[in-house]
């Protein structure tokens, strides 16, 4: 882990809150992060200092999953993560999401085609507010990444750490049929 | 009327929703906002800021009832980063707001009457100095006891705990004979816990002071002229100094009707002369919105032995929490509905809302109907189980149908299709008996449950509600629409609040004017107000302001392409899908069939039209009157697993039937039904806020549970379509009637399954074991 040595605090700052800059790689990007704070949360990190609101603050506490994002691959609620515990790993949020094939963190490519995921949960109804969404979108990606041809319990118990209030689910399943059923079915 | 009926099976929609461009009316397009959505790029209130913007937090009582001594602001002005503290003293304008009744203060000054009142805000540089600037307020309280339980609000010597007093609405319904009764007669004692809307996109907004004394705001709200007016209100600025924008939405459910960071906000950024940002964690909001009412119900229901309904009597008491909110209507909703869709020749209906210093109540999907709904289908189990007879049968021997009279004395004049809603829910197939799944047993994954002690129930509810609002308010909707260059943009103020509203506007500017169509995005100040989203009420209103705007809009272009071609415009026949042909033969208009944006040309073309319900009215001392525009129906039949030794339930499957006079998109409707039917599960087994002398125990989502995937069931459903007269397309609306009766239908599988009598909603494990 490289950190450079905490600047002085700033009069607003306490003692523990100490401003930092340090690196943190999301992505596919590196970007420096100054003037945060040893607690900062790697969500509010992604959403206030680099401008990447994909990941969602609905409950901040680890219940809800709309602020699912991987670490090193691995799923987390980046609400619960320290911004500061992620320098070194490879963070990737909903914007970096590319298609299968593409490298993951493909700036050219995150943002500008969507992804079998993205594109099947617009076509199968499992987006209504849109909150939970990006949520959704990251820990699909991680259960159909990691399982091509999950059973049912497999995807209900993947997908329960994030919830939807608007849908009651049954489109968001019908989103993951559909994947699993173009993938099988694909090059 | 004589509806032309049709059933829809609206289980499987087509897996893939068809391109945008030229899906019309009962297509299901994507959404529009549907690729920023699945990206993380659509703009929620949350996600929004501005150069040199501040953090806003809210300071809130930790007492349900005390007095406020004194407030020191001056140790939180003292630490660095913190630009402003505002409290009672600083509100300029009106001190109070509130949705019918102005009776909640922005900022408590004497006295706080609930956990979460709001006794300060201030602004600050970073999230984490606004919260340690709060805990440095300090506010000086004198507790008082708390008036905690409804029941005792009215009694002789309960002090006021607010100078309206403890009584926010009373209402009786008298219809019939008063002293009618009946062979047989059922009693009951009904109870429904506080729900909570736990929408995922936390209470957010921007204000952005404009340099001139005024004020923009970017929020999440159901309703943004209606906010508009009470924030100017509050500001005592003028309305066109303060400018409401729709934020992105993170759902509503009816928790964003009344106004929460609005005014606090904009208070903050005028002071500051800074834009601020105020986004409640999820503590705050569940102590930062109203709630589902908490009621008790006392049922006493006669009918003859053939199971005809005689008389219903009903006494229902709704808490209403510290402050009024929607509270007089939610009332009247209970009062109004209270004997359910049935045939009732005499009935006698007291409701009565009550002020506690408990958490304030409101609008929740549902309003008012969800409670007596649960109250009326428990009746009608037990007089079918007093008579033998099949439930079902019962409740269709006794259904409402067009030309029926309620208890409030208005008649059934559009399509009330009782039965058949009933008959659909039941047709669809029972799910099989559970195996050894992991999923399959009540308690889940855990598997706790000794699957040969499970038992399985089956229950059936139905229910209804009005759409639109009632009572003589009149909710007009006003919409928009400008062709040019082969586009149509709808501008109307409906806030989108996941409902796709959107995509139903640009579907009916398409269907009219054969082109694509682009919604704008919602704010005060093009546009009159389009009403709240709440209801059901904006693909009738708002729909309907689209289309009469749109039509009027292709009636110019016909009017155009004629005097082009030299042709009396009468002679051009505008078709049903957006297209102009000649209507007679021969001449120069001959082999015309072209869309009217075709036609348009490069010409510019705009209206702007208002849709206005008809006329309802008050209900007279007697609860009687024309109260409502028209009304929603829907049966739910539910299927459950229960443990019995820890008293957990599987609901394993919920079939519907539902009314919605047309669907105009099929995928959109089945997701309000399942959403629906997912929230009316919520409140079967798992969710309510508790409160304990007042204090919120539960305002997480670690305590407060909402159904997830796991959780979730079967939904088969089946929409009946009769189209309504008075309607766009016949399109009632679809978003409440899926959670009046799935609750109620859970409850009765409940029963079923174990043979306890269920008397309270949500059921937990200790009342099955």
């Amino acid at each position: 882990m490289t950190t450079t040595p905490p600047t002085p605090a700033t009069p607003a700052a306490d003692a523990d809150a100490a401003p930092a800059v340090y690196q943190l790689t999301v992505n596919g990007i590196t970007h420096t992060v100054e003037g945060t704070r040893p607690t900062d949360s790697l969500l509010h990190v992604l959403r206030d200092r680099l401008g990447l609101p994909g990941a969602k603050n609905a409950c901040e506490q680890g219940e809800c999953g709309s602020c699912s994002v991987l670490v090193d691959g691995v799923l987390v609620c980046a609400c619960l993560e320290l911004a500061e515990a992620a320098v070194g790993c490879e963070i990737t949020s909903v914007e970096g999401l590319t298609p299968v094939g593409a490298e993951p963190g493909d700036a050219a490519l995150a943002g500008a085609v969507l992804t079998d995921v993205q594109q099947a949960m617009i076509e199968a109804g499992g987006v209504q507010c849109g909150f939970c969404t990006p949520g959704f979108v990251v820990a699909i990606h991680d259960l159909l990444d990691r399982v091509p041809d999950p059973g049912p319990f497999e995807v209900r118990e993947a997908l329960a750490g994030n919830l939807c209030r608007c849908t009651g689910y049954g489109r968001i399943l019908a989103a993951v049929e559909q994947v699993v059923t173009v993938r099988g079915n694909g090059p | 009327m004589t509806p032309t009926s049709a059933s829809t099976d609206v289980q499987a929609p087509p897996a893939r929703g068809e391109a945008t461009s030229g899906a019309r009316v009962g297509d299901s397009p994507i959404r529009p906002d549907g690729t920023p959505k699945v990206q993380g790029r659509f703009a929620f209130a949350s996600d929004l800021e501005a150069d040199g913007m501040l953090w806003g937090r809210t300071l809130r009582s930790p007492h349900p009832h005390a007095r406020i001594r004194s407030v020191d602001v001056g140790p939180a002005l003292a630490i660095a980063g913190v630009s402003c503290v505002v409290t009672a003293d600083d509100v300029p304008g009106a001190s109070t707001y509130g949705l019918i009744s102005r009776d909640q203060p922005v900022f408590a000054r004497d006295v706080v009457r609930f956990v979460g009142e709001p006794v300060a805000a201030l602004a600050a540089d970073h999230p984490d100095t606004a919260r340690r600037a709060l805990a440095a307020i300090v506010v000086d309280y004198e507790p008082l006891d708390p008036l905690v339980d409804p029941a005792r609000a009215t009694s002789t010597g309960t002090p006021s705990i607010h100078p309206d007093g403890n009584v926010i609405r009373h209402i009786r319904v008298e219809h019939g004979d008063p002293a009618a009764t009946g062979d047989v007669v059922v009693e009951g004692v009904y109870e429904v816990g506080m729900q909570d809307q736990a929408f995922l996109g936390p209470e957010s907004g921007l204000a952005v002071p404009d340099g001139q004394g005024g004020v923009d705001l970017w929020v999440a709200t159901q309703w943004l002229h209606e906010d508009r007016d009470q924030v100017a209100a509050c500001l005592g600025l003028p309305h066109d100094q303060v400018r409401l924008h729709l934020g992105g939405v993170g759902g509503a459910f009816g928790g964003r009707e009344d106004l929460s960071m609005q005014v606090h906000a904009c208070l903050l950024a005028l002071r500051t002369g800074h834009p601020v940002k105020m986004s409640y964690l999820r503590d705050e909001s569940f102590l930062g919105h109203v709630h589902r009412h908490p009621a008790r119900m006392r049922y006493r229901h006669h009918a003859t032995v053939a199971g005809d309904l005689v008389k219903i009597e009903a006494e229902v008491l709704l808490d209403g929490g510290a402050y009024a909110s929607s509270s007089s209507a939610v009332v009247s909703n209970a009062a109004r509905f209270a004997c359910g869709p049935y045939r009732v020749p005499n009935a006698l209906v007291d409701a009565t809302v009550v002020r506690t210093n408990n958490p304030p109540c409101g609008a929740m999907r549902g309003f008012g109907a969800v409670q007596v709904c649960f109250g009326h289908e428990s009746q009608m189990d037990k007089l079918a189980a007093r008579l033998g007879m099949d439930p079902v049968e019962l409740r269709l021997r006794n259904a409402l149908a067009t030309g029926d009279v309620l208890p409030t004395g208005q008649r059934l004049t559009g399509a009330a299709p009782v039965a058949d809603c009933i008959r659909a829910a039941v047709a669809h197939p029972l799910p099989p008996a559970s195996g050894d799944g992991w999923l399959e047993r009540p308690g889940g994954a855990g598997r706790t449950a000794d699957v040969s002690r499970v038992r399985r129930g089956v229950g059936v509810a139905a229910g209804f509600k009005n759409v639109m609002y009632s009572e003589g308010f009149e909710d007009d909707s006003e919409a928009r629409v400008r062709l040019t260059g082969g586009v149509a943009t709808v501008t109307c103020a409906v806030a989108e609040v996941g409902q796709g509203f959107v995509t139903i506007a640009s579907q009916i500017a398409r269907t009219v004017l054969g082109c694509d169509a682009v919604v704008e995005p919602a704010d005060t100040v093009g546009i009159d107000s389009a009403g709240s989203s709440s209801a059901s009420r904006q693909t009738w209103m708002s729909g309907g302001a689209v289309l009469r705007a749109a039509r009027q809009v292709a009636d110019q272009v016909r009017s155009a392409l004629g005097e082009r071609l030299g042709v009396a415009p009468e002679s051009l026949t505008l078709t049903d899908d957006g297209r102009i042909v000649a209507a007679v033969a021969g001449g120069a208009v001959d082999a015309l069939d072209i869309t009217v944006a075709e036609a348009a040309g490069d010409q510019v073309f705009e209206s702007t039209a208002v849709h206005r319900h008809r006329r309802t009215y008050p209900l007279d001392e007697r609860g009687q009157g024309d109260a409502d525009v028209s009304f929603v129906f829907a049966a739910h039949r539910a299927v459950v697993d229960v443990d019995p030794d820890l008293g957990l339930v599987r609901v394993v499957q919920v079939a519907t039937g539902q009314d919605v006079g047309r669907v105009l998109h099929p995928m959109q409707v089945i997701g309000q039904i399942e959403g629906g039917i997912a929230q009316g599960v919520g409140l079967a087994v798992m969710e309510e806020m508790v409160i304990d002398g007042g204090l919120v125990r539960n305002p997480s989502f670690t305590d407060y549970l909402i159904p997830t995937v796991a959780d979730a069931p079967e939904v088969l459903a089946t929409c009946i379509e009769q189209p309504e007269p008075e309607a766009p397309f016949g399109a009632k609306g679809a978003g409440e009637p899926p959670t009046i009766s799935s609750t109620a239908a859970i409850a009765a599988a409940i029963r079923a399954a174990t043979g306890i009598d269920v008397t309270r909603v949500p059921v937990r494990p200790w009342d099955l074991v």
